[in-house]
């Protein structure tokens, strides 16, 4: 899933002040699974800036709301009359939501509340880590299931590098060495002979790297 | 002998004889005489000399300038390269642009995450690994072609050097990953500074066993301590770094002014016993900002004079 965090509130307050009628709205799909931007956090973030209006002395009416995805246009539907009388919209959603809301309502202001921050799982309750970044030509067959684009500070195809401590990463003792994994991976399912398989050179077009990608889906 | 290039460091191998090379920092200025000036001081006792590539992700005068720097006053410089800042177009390019002031020897590297540096929030390239661009030096020299598979009309001609680290984890990987640069193309090997004797030799066991010594040049890495202080921060501090406790209480057992002198001492002493090492073939004496003690190791340890060639 997509993982976000919210931005500081005095980074937010710069962004909606200049307004007079706001609708906070959350997303309620991933990045309320990390309690960022859900329809509930959308409902305290509007309390939040009420209370920072009234701090500021100025009068802005803050509308809170929120959708199940701001990604796709049949969810939207229930909210079309709030939305569109809205001088402006703080959307809770990942950075796609805040696009989608953009390009949707062309004439709305539309600002970001969260900083998308990347795509991960729950490893337990609170704590999301990062495991993919979404390069296009998926290695996890050759790497035990452990993805060394995301998760090896150097994207290294064939590590470790020599900063690998312990099954640290030198970057830092907190963050695991991906290669580290990889390996005892490899050990545990009987292939650590596909170490030495050299990685060839990754064709990275198909990362960020190519232009923005698309995808089709025939006959819709 | 059958050479592939021109390179000093290739003949010094292949006519059987042990190598030394060295390294020297760029600085952090546009003025080169600071590099000119450490070339000179270990010029006459080494065969090529490392340049490294703004080490520790600290910003410097490039490598390959330093390089064409050195190779102006006649020295034999080894071009270290990272991929961490320059993705296949800037590499293959500045691979040309060496082999065209006859630069010979190239060193691949991943290099220190920039985090260690004084740009922590550049962005970080890695469109190849060490491994990868072992890879791209061979191709280049050998097929005569870019990774694109157009023709170099002049191919550059590199001899390949690669780094391995024996104290690195996870331990089981250590031989086999240097199997991995071996058929990537690496044909010399410059090993991280040595201070754990028994592991390094243990791992040499490993190499032999693959036959990997009789594939590669392996130099053993050899950096003196300059005091008690260093021989701990690198213990504690630097990544991939085995610094047993004898060595610490060797130091600290000799007054503080006598602890540079010891650390060159143990610096002589490594080398002499790994020259018994089958398939140590040459060292790489790496005196960090202390490149005026590299003569007195070399000659101690018995490598000096230097071989020369017509």
């Amino acid at each position: 899933m997509i993982v976000g965090e919210q931005k500081p509130l005095e980074e937010i307050w710069e962004m909606v002040k200049q307004h007079k009628n706001v609708t906070v709205f959350g997303c309620n799909t991933c990045v309320a699974v990390c309690h960022q931007g859900g329809n509930k956090e959308a409902e305290i973030l509007a309390s939040l800036l009420r209370m920072k209006a009234t701090q500021e002395g100025v009068e802005i009416e803050f509308v809170d709301s929120g959708i199940e995805r701001q990604c796709e246009h049949e969810f939207f539907e229930k909210t079309q009359d709030l939305v569109v009388k809205s001088e402006a919209v703080l959307s809770l959603a990942c950075g796609i939501g805040v696009q989608f809301m953009a390009t949707k309502y062309s004439s709305i202001p539309i600002y970001p509340a969260l900083n998308t921050t990347f795509l991960g799982d729950v490893i337990k309750a609170g704590h999301f880590t990062e495991k993919c970044q979404a390069c296009g030509d998926c290695v996890l067959g050759l790497t035990a299931g452990v993805c060394p684009v995301s998760r090896c500070a150097k994207r290294v195809l064939n590590g470790p590098c020599g900063g690998s401590t312990s099954g640290k990463c030198e970057i830092s003792k907190d963050v695991d060495c991906a290669w580290q994994l990889i390996i005892d991976r490899l050990d545990a399912i009987g292939k650590l002979e596909n170490y030495e398989k050299l990685s060839s050179i990754k064709d990275w077009s198909k990362d960020r790297s190519g232009g923005p990608r698309s995808f089709i889906l025939e006959g819709f | 002998m059958e050479l592939k290039t021109e390179s000093k460091l290739e003949k010094v191998f292949k006519s059987g004889q042990i190598a030394v090379t060295s390294e020297c920092g760029p600085p952090r200025s546009s003025d080169p005489a600071h590099i000119i000036e450490k070339g000179h001081l270990i010029k006459n006792h080494v065969d090529a000399i490392n340049i490294t590539d703004n080490q520790t992700s600290v910003t410097r005068i490039c490598s390959l300038a330093a390089c064409v720097h050195l190779k102006n006053e006649g020295l034999e410089p080894v071009l270290q390269m990272v991929t961490r800042d320059r993705n296949r177009i800037a590499l293959q390019s500045d691979l040309l642009g060496a082999a065209s002031f006859g630069i010979n020897n190239v060193l691949c590297l991943s290099g220190d995450h920039q985090s260690f540096g004084d740009h922590r929030q550049a962005q970080n390239v890695f469109d190849l690994d060490s491994m990868q661009l072992i890879q791209t030096v061979r191709h280049m020299r050998d097929e005569g072609k870019f990774l694109s598979g157009d023709e170099i009309k002049v191919p550059p001609k590199f001899f390949v050097g690669a780094a391995a680290n024996p104290f690195g984890d996870p331990f089981k990987i250590r031989v086999p990953r240097l199997a991995k640069k071996v058929a990537a193309g690496a044909e010399f090997i410059q090993t991280q500074c040595i201070y754990n004797m028994d592991r390094f030799e243990k791992w040499m066991e490993g190499v032999r066993e693959r036959g990997l010594d009789e594939q590669v040049y392996i130099m053993a890495g050899i950096t003196p301590m300059r005091s008690v202080g260093m021989a701990k921060y690198m213990k504690r501090a630097v990544p991939g770094m085995d610094v047993p406790d004898e060595l610490i209480e060797r130091l600290q057992g000799v007054e503080k002014k006598q602890q540079a002198q010891e650390g060159i001492d143990i610096a002589v002493e490594q080398i002499q016993r790994l020259k018994e090492v089958k398939g140590v073939a040459g060292f790489h004496i790496m005196a960090i900002e202390w490149e005026e003690k590299v003569p007195e190791i070399v000659e101690r340890a018995g490598l000096y004079p230097r071989p020369t060639f017509d």
